[in-house]
Order: structure tokens, then sequence, then C-alpha cells
């Protein structure tokens, strides 16, 4: 009831904020998009009954897919198509096909988005993922707390299966494909793809050595691809290529050069209108900034971290100079993350800022890899120290010294996340750190 | 001392057997998240003795089931409040004000994060990041999300919660 009223809310503010098409976030004057009547009638699962017509080969959407240059939304960027082609379709065991729906990244909050608003675009990414891949059954690993986006994937998995896209013959094309959507329970760990696969197996979250690579060995042992749900629901879009039916070029030429698409990226923080954005990949970011209404209360911008708390800090004179996709935003220092746009104006404490980002990765830590479960602790206590007056100007070498020690040296790349924030912030804010430790000596004294 | 019986409900019971038909026959140890969260939604809390008879249902011995629970954090291993208060105080709430509202809601409620007032209708707790970022300040009741929060706002909800 309410639930219903408010998801059309969202879809308001999404009002001004999609730039080129349409591919995760539904045209906000579509009504009720999470439907399955709505969505057929924006196109929706005419890709799916292409794929399974049997007149594609497999390889021809792989091919599409390496060509749209869609990357992996979920923050490593590696390409989708590249990924789905390590596969074994050939070989008959069982295989699976798997969503990573435990956005948790600080400053990511469009996955909840697209389950919320359009849930058959994942669902439709998934069951030609299955078909692509050779899996016959699919998961969508959902974080705890998304009790209400869990529901409306219940809910749009129940419409498509009554409708034939899932289950027995899909599309009576003799093609089985079943989709499960499964509730986490609360760790940031479980998005590590790895730890999501223990966490799906019902065991403790913590990740695996990679090699062996989940394409060998994945979900209870067997050949399992994971993708972000944003990776997935742009799938379809991509192959219908605006009724170019499979032309590649269609979704890569609304990005730039290796950077395929558009894409999401949530802006948050002290702008005047936050919210996910669907943007063309390489638009400035002076321009995403106004689309956001700009720095709030007038003033200016201080840093911006780009792609969610794991990826290193922007001073204002980086950011303003930098394109939204992956190579400018390397260039420029930093990453395109997870696309979560955290915006900071001048009054922002850095100090303050990198004590909750240390606090955050000491919780989450799996507790598996020493330097990694020690480390974080090490990294959340020097800073808090610093921020309640009781810093020493040694204590900057310390973290550095502690920073360094931890990257690298961890199963997963948490311990990395974790160590990323300190020396970028200590790179470009170092200053105000000494500032801090200087006067509460002075005032101690 | 523990001669109460514990049990599940019929209600619950085929809510696991609907987790559990999600996953290959072989490999029921997958719904033990599920489980576990199903037995917390009817008790309120996962005492030990409610991890194990979780444990036995799905067939894991309690060490796995003790394991889950401990590792996860939105399962309770103490009693709690009948409304569980959640408020994110990650990057982007904290940019938008979250200290405010967990202040109020300190004030209001009179208990500190972790404490549940003396009626044992709340309980305050700090929560890592929603994924609720562009509705910040943000917290969860419960199953709920409340966003663009405001100490007005804060009242209004809490009046509902009874």
């Amino acid at each position: 009831m309410s639930r219903q009223r408010d998801r059309s809310l969202i879809a308001e503010r999404f009002g001004t904020v999609r730039q080129a098409a349409s591919v995760c976030l539904p045209d906000p004057s579509v009504k009720t998009p999470w439907k399955l009547e709505t969505y057929r009638a924006g196109g929706g699962y005419t890709a799916l009954e292409k794929v399974l017509s049997g007149q594609i080969p497999h390889a021809d959407i792989i091919e599409t897919l390496k060509l749209s240059n869609l990357r992996g939304r979920g923050g490593a960027g590696f390409p989708v198509g590249v990924k789905w082609s390590f596969m074994p379709r050939s070989s008959d065991v069982q295989k699976y096909v798997v969503c990573n729906s435990d956005e948790g990244e600080p400053g990511t909050c469009k996955d909840r988005d697209i389950m919320r608003l359009n849930p058959h675009a994942l669902i439709e990414g998934m069951a030609i993922g299955g078909y692509v891949m050779g899996a016959t059954i699919g998961y969508n690993y959902i974080r705890g707390e998304f009790r209400e986006p869990y529901d409306v994937m219940e809910e749009a998995v129940r419409e498509a299966r009554e409708a034939g896209f899932l289950g027995k013959n899909v599309c009576r094309s003799g093609f089985d494909f079943d989709l499960h959507n499964c509730l986490g329970a609360g760790a940031y760990i479980c998005g590590e793809e790895t730890a999501l696969l223990n966490s799906l197996e019902g065991k403790k979250g913590e990740p695996r050595f990679k090699p062996p690579f989940p394409a060998a060995y994945g979900l209870y042992g067997k050949p399992t691809t994971i993708n972000n749900t944003e990776s997935y629901a742009s799938v379809p879009a991509i192959l219908r290529a605006d009724g170019n039916w499979l032309d590649g070029q269609w979704f890569r030429g609304l990005g730039v050069e290796n950077s395929g698409g558009v894409k999401i990226f949530s802006v948050t923080g002290h702008v005047n209108r936050p919210g996910n954005y669907e943007i063309r990949m390489g638009t400035p970011f002076r321009d995403l900034l106004d689309m956001a209404g700009g720095v709030w209360k007038g003033r200016r911008l201080k840093a911006v971290i780009p792609g969610g708390s794991s990826v290193p800090v922007m001073p204002a004179e980086s950011i303003l100079k930098a394109n939204m996709d992956y190579d400018s935003l390397q260039q420029h220092g930093s990453a395109v993350g997870a696309g979560s746009v955290i915006v900071m104006d001048e009054t922002t404490d850095m100090v303050g800022i990198l004590e909750r980002i240390a606090l955050f990765y000491y919780e989450e830590s799996c507790g598996q890899c020493t330097p990694c479960r020690e480390g974080t602790g090490w990294l959340y206590r020097i800073i808090r120290r610093i921020n309640s007056g009781r810093g020493s100007m040694e204590d900057l070498d310390t973290l550095l010294d502690v920073a360094n020690r931890i990257e690298g040296r961890t199963i997963c790349a948490l311990g990395d996340a974790a160590a990323w924030p300190v020396q970028s912030f200590l790179r470009h804010f170092r200053h105000e750190f000494e500032d801090k430790i200087a006067m509460d000596r002075a005032n101690a004294a | 001392m523990e001669s109460e019986q514990i049990s599940l409900s019929e209600a619950s019971m085929s809510e696991i057997d609907r987790e559990l038909a999600k996953y290959p026959p072989d490999r029921r140890q997958s719904a033990l998240l599920a489980a576990l969260r199903i037995a917390q939604d009817e008790h309120g809390w996962l005492r030990p003795e409610l991890i194990e008879h979780v444990a036995d249902i799905i067939r894991v011995p309690a060490i796995r089931a003790h394991e889950v629970a401990s590792f996860y954090s939105m399962y309770d291993l103490e009693p709690v409040g009948r409304h569980k208060i959640e408020v994110c105080t990650n990057i982007s709430c904290m940019l938008r004000g979250c200290d405010k509202i967990v202040a109020h809601l300190k004030d209001v409620l009179g208990v500190d994060i972790n404490q549940t007032t003396e009626d044992g209708r709340f309980t305050l707790k700090e929560v890592e990041c929603l994924a609720a970022c562009a509705g910040a300040p943000a917290m969860q009741v419960g199953h709920d999300y409340y966003e663009e929060l405001t100490a007005e706002k804060v009242d209004r909800i809490l009046e509902g919660l009874q």
C-alpha cells in the first residue's frame, strides 16, 4: 500500500536524471515499472525470447557483450562478456549463475532501486546469463536488510514464473531456468564473491582463496558466475540495442573508450539533490554535480570519494577535472568502484570522516586474515586517538605503516579497501591531521 | 532450569520448508541463514537452545548454527525490545547529520546505543551502511526503512510503534 506510493516517489525523484537511455532505471514517466505487464509493454523479455528462439548462437551473445564494453558494476569493472566466456558451457555438470545484490559499500544505493523499480530487468538478465552459460539455476543473493527489495523480487519472480519466463521449458524453448531470491543476514564481507558463495552454502561469509576461480569451482564446488545486480540488469537493453538487435556498438557508443554505456552513479552527501543518476560513462564530474543540484548551502566543494568508501578520496581540484569513467578517474588517482559519489563540502572534517571509514572496516573485517583482522583495529584506534585529541605526529607514520602492511597481504580485497582510504586521506589532507595534532598538543601544554 | 520446550510454529516450519526447497536436497545447510532468521522473527531473539533447535531442523551440527548466528550482525543473541531501531551512521548519513538523529533518539528514549527502554518497547542501535545513502539520514526499524529523517519525523515514527 504505502510501499507502492513510496516507489512512485522514487521514480519522480529520478525525473531529471536519465541522460541518454533507460537501461537499469526505468523511465520516470512509466507508472508501476516493477510490474510484468509494464515491463513487457516496454519491450521486456523480448531479448530472452530472441535468445531462446534458437536462431542466435550463444557465442554471438557473448561477443555482443564484449563489444558493448559492459564492465562489472559491482566495483571491480571486469568485462562481463569475458567473464561469461570462462564458463564451461558444454560440460554437463550443474552450473549456477549468481547475482550479487549484497549492496553495502558505503555510499552505494543503486541496486536497491534497480530491484525495487526494475526487478524484471534483473530476472531477464539472469535468465539470459543462464542460457548463455548453460546454467539452469540462478540465485539472487540480497542483503538481509533489504526486506522490501526482496519482497518486490519475490513477487516479480512469481509473475515471471507464471508467464513462462522462468521454470521448466522457458518460452517453450526446452531450456529450464529457475531463479531464487535469498536473503543474507548482515555482513558487508558477503559482497565479496567467494564469501557470498559460502554464505549461500549456509556458512560464515569468509572469502575463499582464488584460484580456483568460481567459474571452475563456485557454489557447491560447481562452475558459477557471479555478477552485480546492475550488470545483469543491463544485459537485456544491451541485446535489444534500441532495435538494432545484438549491435554491441549501441551500448558502447553511449559511453567512451574502455567504459561502455551508461552507468548509475549514486550521488550522496553534501549536494542539493542526492539520488541515483544513470548517465553516460565519460560525463564530466562537473555535469553530474550540476544534475545533483550542486554543492548544498552555497558552499564550495572540498573533496569527493567517487566510487564508495573503498576507493581513494579526491580533492576538489582533481575531481573537477575528471570524467566519470574508468580511465579518467584512474588517471586522477581514484576509481569508478561501484559508482558511489560521496560529496563533501568545505566544512567537512576529514579526520572525522576517516575515523568513521576506519571503524567500518574494523567492524566488517571477517577476521580470517591476521593483517586485516588486527590491522583494521590498529587503524581505527590510532585515528580515534588523533580525533579525540590524544594523537602525536608519529601516529601518522604508524598509520601509513600499518596500512601498507595490510595492503596486498590478505585473501580478499577488504584489506586493501581498508588501507586505501587511509593512504589517500593522508596523501591529500595530511595537513588537516597535522594541524589537529599540533593544536591539541598546544592546548594540552 | 530450562524446562521450557523450544519449538517453532507451523507457519515458521512451512516457511523454512519453502526456503529449503530453493536449494538442492543434499544442501540443506544453505537454508540455515533463513531458518535462523525465521526463528528469530518468531521468538524475538536467538537463545542458544533455539539456535540448536534450528540446527536440528536443518540437520547440521549445533556448532555450524552457532558459527553462523554469531557471524552475521542481524541475529540478536540477546533479548531486544519489541522495536529494534538501527540508525545508519556511515559516511553518507554522517554528512547529512545522523549525529543529530542519534542524539535525538537517545534523548527521547532515554537510552544509550545498544540499550533497551525499561518498558521493553525500543532497542536503539547503530548500523553500518544500509544502502539508502540518497535518502540520508536513514534508519531501519524492524524490517522497514525510514529515510530523509528529521527529529520531527522520528517523533512521528516512534508514535506509530507501540
